[in-house]
């Protein structure tokens, strides 16, 4: 058995080292690879904080990754274009920046969260899993009824936007871009789960009376952890867009929010890696399964069903043997 | 606007209504009897269509393909019962969810390689293809009232049979204390698998109507689902009357929200405009709805204050 502070830095090494060795063997096609699972456990690791840590079974998170990609995809459109996003009351222009569209994606997916967590919140147990799946619906038909962005056919971002001082059309420093913010969502991760805010958080998951009677109110917490949850999971949504150079109606999907919490629970859910090494294997289990056979999704249920009846606390709770700290 | 238009919207909306009821019905007994959230239900009406498409298909009997719907979702309720879910009732909702999101994947995929990505079609009866007449002149189709009708039947036999009769007693009995059912010497186990399948056939049964309206095709079962979920929501979780309402009240909301609500923003602005404001705004009213219902009562119309 491995300590899981040896297998973290294990994960971290490996996530880096294979598009290293993709660009050095020439096979960009692993770069990609790499950088889908990075942004993935980006999205995942924005859903750990409400699900690990906060005992909050979201099942919209979909919907925070759509309005990020959307927020990079209509920045994108305008840009390109050259048509101002509005002109009333103040004219405001498209950007390809990635920088500024990721502030965007972010305060506009943090605000999405504050929303939908407001009303969700004010529920709990099952009420909170269907009342988020149920909004995450919502913006999906709102997405899909948008004409002016494509509707159920989407926005093309036809040059993936720039960042400046690095060649963001070339696979490598594009996934350098990914794997930096992705290390720097798990420092934030970290940071809260030890801050008094992210214990108490912890706490009111656990138990949520002993909470309330030293006088702290669980909602308040939660709301604060959902936002930022959604906020991270919107940056990996416009990173989505730019990798993909396309956003649709589908990022905002149901299936996708059901395949975050999966994510989470492979890897193992409130272990600070968990979704990474969770995105590491469902990228690796979607290209080589989905390389054996077409109806791969099958083996990927009866994986996960076997995960979830028999072998609970996921890989990183399976090589660490540990009690989760 | 024409009255009879209206109408029509009006008993369109009653359809939907009625056949959500259907899914509705078994989702939330399951929830209040067993306490567990089944994302699988969508896939039993999925069953339920594709067993009814295929067995009219090759039968040419619509009512072989009704019973057909009803025994494949019923069979599959047990199996799924008796193998899966009897393990997830002493779990967590975290672990419930993804379990039953597996079986999505398994049943879906599971379909998809039995009968291909094409859609299947199911044919409405030849004596309900035509519309019926009201006197006044007002036609409405056949098929639809012929749904309305059975959902409104199936109904009233839920309601007999929750308030009347020894199997309703226990499963009523269930839901306020299980313990004490179990003490009883009731057959907890028994009582579990049946209120399952009686939900799984009702979702087949509601998949099979629908299916002779729409295409019958893989993942057909998910936004009806969700809509579930809304319905739930807004009734109350385990409460039947609270299933009833909710889903007339959304069947109309959505029906006629989309109907309604273009022309509404036609009165104030250009057309093209108000149809695309009013059909989005139309696509969100029943979430708003159903956040509406929240801020007032967190636990649904019909459900107990906690």
């Amino acid at each position: 058995m491995i300590r899981e502070r040896h297998l973290n830095a294990l994960v971290l090494g490996a996530l880096l080292a294979l598009p290293l060795w993709g660009f050095w063997a020439e096979a960009p096609f692993m770069i990609t690879l790499a950088t889908r699972a990075a942004i993935l456990a980006l999205a995942a690791v924005g859903l750990n904080l409400a699900l690990g840590l906060g005992g909050l079974v979201s099942l919209g998170h979909a919907a925070f990754f759509g309005v990020g990609g959307y927020a990079a995809g209509i920045l994108a459109l305008h840009a390109q274009s050259f048509t101002p996003m509005m002109t009333w009351p103040i004219t405001i222009q498209g950007t390809t920046s990635m920088p500024l569209i990721w502030l965007v994606a972010v305060v506009a997916s943090a605000l999405a969260a504050l929303g939908i967590g407001a009303l969700s919140l004010r529920t709990s147990g099952v009420y909170f899993i269907m009342i988020t799946l149920a909004f995450g619906q919502m913006l999906y038909y709102f997405a899909v009824a948008l004409p002016a962005y494509g509707g159920e056919d989407g926005v093309s971002i036809y040059v993936r936007n720039a960042f400046p001082g690095l060649n963001t059309l070339r696979p490598l420093p594009f996934f350098a871009i990914c794997y930096v913010l992705l290390g720097l969502a798990l420092l934030l991760s970290w940071r809260i789960s030890v801050s008094p805010f992210g214990l108490a958080l912890s706490a009111a998951r656990q138990s949520e009376a002993r909470v309330r009677t030293v006088g702290i109110e669980p909602y308040r917490l939660r709301l604060v952890a959902f936002v930022i949850s959604g906020a991270i999971t919107g940056l990996a949504g416009a990173l989505f867009a730019d990798l993909n150079r396309f956003v649709s109606p589908a990022m905002l999907s149901w299936h996708l929010s059901g395949e975050f919490i999966v994510l989470v629970v492979l890897g193992g859910v409130g272990r600070l890696l968990g979704p990474v090494v969770g995105a590491g294997l469902f990228v690796f289990l979607e290209h080589w399964l989905g390389g054996v056979s077409d109806h791969w999704m099958i083996f990927l249920g009866a994986a996960l069903l076997l995960v979830v009846l028999f072998a609970r606390g996921g890989l990183i709770g399976g090589l660490t043997a540990g009690s989760r700290s | 606007m024409s009255l009879s238009l209206l109408l029509e919207q009006i008993l369109n909306g009653l359809q939907l209504g009625v056949m959500l009821f259907l899914m509705s019905a078994g989702l939330t007994l399951v929830f209040g009897v067993m306490g567990l959230i089944n994302l699988a239900h969508g896939s039993l009406y999925m069953i339920g269509a594709f067993a009814a498409a295929a067995v009219a298909g090759a039968t040419g009997s619509f009512l072989l393909g009704l019973g057909a719907a009803l025994a494949a979702a019923a069979v599959a309720g047990v199996l799924v019962e008796t193998l899966v879910i009897r393990r997830l009732y002493a779990r967590d909702h975290l672990d419930q969810v993804l379990a039953t999101f597996a079986l999505i994947l398994i049943f879906s995929e599971g379909t998809r390689w039995l009968f291909g990505s094409f859609p299947l079609y199911l044919d409405i009866p030849a004596p309900l293809k035509g519309p019926v007449t009201f006197p006044g002149g007002f036609a409405y189709p056949g098929y639809r009232l012929a749904i309305i009708t059975i959902g409104l039947a199936v109904a009233l036999a839920l309601f007999w049979l929750i308030a009347r009769t020894r199997v309703g007693v226990r499963i009523r009995a269930g839901q306020a204390d299980r313990e004490m059912v179990a003490a009883l010497g009731v057959n907890i186990a028994r009582l579990y698998t049946m209120v399952f399948a009686l939900g799984a056939a009702l979702a087949g049964l509601a998949g099979a109507l629908v299916g002779a309206l729409q295409s019958v095709q893989v993942g057909m079962g998910e936004p009806v689902l969700i809509l579930a979920f809304v319905i739930i929501v807004i009734g109350g979780i385990g409460s039947i009357r609270g299933a009833f309402v909710a889903s007339i009240l959304v069947g109309l909301t959505d029906t006629l929200g989309r109907f309604l609500l273009p022309l509404a923003f036609g009165m104030v602005m250009e057309p093209s405009a108000a149809n695309i404001v009013g059909t989005a705004l139309a696509s969100m009213a029943i979430y708003i709805l159903m956040a509406a219902v929240l801020v007032v009562r967190p636990t649904g119309l019909f459900g107990a204050a906690t």
